[in-house]
């Protein structure tokens, strides 16, 4: 009898260990079908002309996405230059400044707003600018982007900020440096890996968002002529492209896509590997 | 999330009046200044969001009233708003999502916070980390192209076929979009999410704990299911209620592949919407004042229930970060 409940233990134990196994092999696997696909079906969509011509009218085959790559550069340099700053400036001010219960707070409310559904964001930004500037905008855009950017950035520079040890600042106080310049000179130096962690983390998810674009950036079948005027970027015209039932179009959507997901992924690569440098650094 | 600050990091040894009394230094005070300024713009952004969606969606708000939540009939034409079918859409998807993702999520997170050796552990935190960085249009893309006609649709059919008499599996296949497309590309999303979270809170779980129980001659699942797991329970429902907060508002891919249409259905094979896809689907062809009042009033609504979410779910991991922060890493 103990010998068979022994048994019954074992054979257990191996099954269940099996399919947490099996669990993470499902998520790998779910990864690899969706960029085996991506490479399968957008690498012969891409070319020179691809990526530099602007979108034909219907019927017409070929065009490209050139306007959409440009695009969502103009985005997301918009995004930075407003994200990068509130972000980094709140994280200091949280890490370093902050009365311990105003920081509760703020971070509190860091974490509301990178819990806020993206469409939810793109509507907010819809009534603020898009109503107020007449009509959809890369200027519109680029604020959505941003406001998904900053809790992100300044979650992330907050954390970093607080394992650096305080005997650089000691030090600094020492020899008579003012804080502020001691946070510029000192800590941020020191604390730079995770401050650009954060940076390459908000970039790598703004770069794809899609939702507070919709009716804020609009999309365009035109060149970039100014940040008050609708603009092109990738997903948008990914969307478009995927749910039009142009065999042509659905083509390059996947070819879109490719270009999307390196992106992406350069970027969160680039993530991996400044963390690494980071834990190594601390010894940890 | 560290307790420790509270009671006093740098902030309460560079105590920020006695440093302004002592000189008067201008750019020091410029910066700190601008520091503030970030965060407290942080907060106004937040109360300025709820300012905007409500006074945006007051025409639909003083028409409808309580009425926009039960109501089930969306028509723009005769200009009748109701919301129940947008909401009924979200929580059937997000909860089904969780019902396939929670049991993979914390059998992954199982995986590679205790069993993995570490070099498979390293690789497959990092591919996990590059499916959580996959831009939802791209899941969408491929949902429409191979999740939905290859996997869900045949599946669709041989449920209908077999299982047919139960509610869920009644009704026409529309070559597999709807609610349960929408539900399986959820659960791959929120997959990552959970893990990732999962992970960080099962490796806080004291050794000790671990080693006396396998001291007892446990097996090492029954370490994990008597011991670990339930040691990490708070911390892991709030990882789950996180994934819960994503997948309600969670957009692009579900718009791509759930038939977009405001019917509320028990069968699983129906299109529907959720409030997210028809706030995307329909936002910007919205004609007149009132459709896009209630279409803002929707997005009212979706804040408000993620918001809750969320919350909930950063208390109960902060509070489990908390507890097993003097056992394990910060």
């Amino acid at each position: 009898m103990s010998r068979s409940r022994l048994r019954t233990r074992k054979v257990t134990n191996a099954v269940m260990l099996g399919l947490c196994g099996l669990s993470a092999a499902l998520a790998v696997i779910a990864l690899l079908a969706i960029l085996s696909y991506t490479v399968g079906k957008g690498l012969p969509a891409i070319g020179l002309k691809f990526l530099t011509s602007l979108p034909q009218p219907v019927g017409d085959p070929g065009g490209g996405i050139g306007n959409a790559i440009v695009g969502t550069t103009v985005l997301v340099a918009l995004a930075c230059g407003i994200g990068i700053p509130a972000g980094l400036l709140a994280g200091i001010y949280v890490a370093e400044f902050a009365h311990p219960r105003v920081a509760v707070v703020v971070r509190f409310v860091a974490d509301v707003l990178f819990g806020v559904p993206s469409i939810v964001t793109g509507v907010f930004v819809y009534g603020l600018v898009v109503v107020a500037m007449g009509g959809y905008s890369a200027l519109a855009g680029g604020i959505a982007l941003a406001l998904i950017m900053v809790p992100i950035i300044s979650r992330t520079a907050e954390e970093s900020l607080k394992l650096v040890p305080n005997t650089l600042r000691e030090a600094g106080l020492a020899l008579g440096v003012p804080l502020w310049r001691i946070i510029l000179s000192v800590v941020i130096p020191s604390a730079l890996p995770g401050v650009l962690t954060g940076i390459m983390l908000g970039l790598a998810r703004v770069a794809g968002e899609t939702a507070p674009l919709i009716f804020t950036a609009f999309g365009s079948r035109l060149n970039y002529k100014g940040v008050d005027e609708p603009i092109a970027a990738l997903p948008l015209q990914i969307y478009r492209y995927a749910i039009s039932p142009y065999a042509d179009w659905q083509r390059q959507a996947w070819g879109a896509a490719l270009i999307l997901i390196v992106m992406v992924l350069l970027a969160s690569v680039a993530v991996r590997l400044l963390t690494r440098k980071r834990s190594s650094n601390l010894g940890r | 999330m560290k307790q420790e600050n509270q009671q006093g990091g740098p902030q309460a040894r560079f105590s920020l009046r006695s440093r302004l009394k002592s000189r008067g230094r201008r750019g020091e005070i410029i910066f700190i200044t601008l520091a503030a300024l970030a965060a407290l713009a942080l907060i106004g952004l937040v109360l300025l969001m709820v300012f905007e969606l409500v006074t945006r969606s007051l025409p639909a708000l003083q028409r409808f009233g309580a009425g926009f939540l039960t109501g089930t009939e969306w028509n723009p034409v005769t200009e009748k708003f109701g919301a129940l079918s947008a909401i009924y859409g979200t929580l059937v998807t997000s909860l089904l999502a969780l019902l396939i993702a929670v049991p993979v999520s914390i059998g992954a997170a199982v995986f590679l916070a205790e069993l993995a050796p570490g070099s498979i552990r390293g690789t497959a935190s990092f591919l996990m980390e590059l499916l959580a960085a996959v831009p939802s249009v791209v899941y969408g893309l491929w949902a429409i192209f191979v999740l939905v006609p290859v996997v869900i649709g045949p599946a669709q059919q041989f449920l209908g076929d077999h299982l047919g008499f139960l509610p869920f599996f009644k009704g026409p296949n529309l070559g597999g979009f709807g609610i349960l497309s929408g539900s399986v590309i959820l659960a791959i999303m929120v997959l990552p999410l959970v893990t990732a979270t999962a992970r960080d809170i099962i490796r806080m779980v004291p050794d000790a704990q671990k080693e006396a129980m396998l001291a007892l001659g446990a097996t090492r699942w029954e370490t994990l299911w008597k011991v670990v797991l339930p040691y990490g329970r708070s911390g892991i429902v709030g990882s789950v209620i996180l994934g819960l907060g994503r997948a309600l508002g969670e957009t692009m891919a579900v718009t791509m592949v759930i038939g977009n249409s405001p019917r509320i259905s028990v069968s699983l094979f129906s299109p529907a919407h959720t409030m997210a896809s028809q706030i995307a689907s329909e936002f910007s062809e919205a004609t007149g004042g009132l459709y896009i009042s209630a279409l803002i009033e929707l997005a009212l609504v979706l804040f408000a229930i993620t918001l809750v979410v969320n919350v909930i779910a950063r208390l109960l991991v902060w509070k489990a970060t908390g507890k097993f922060k003097t056992g394990g890493r910060s």
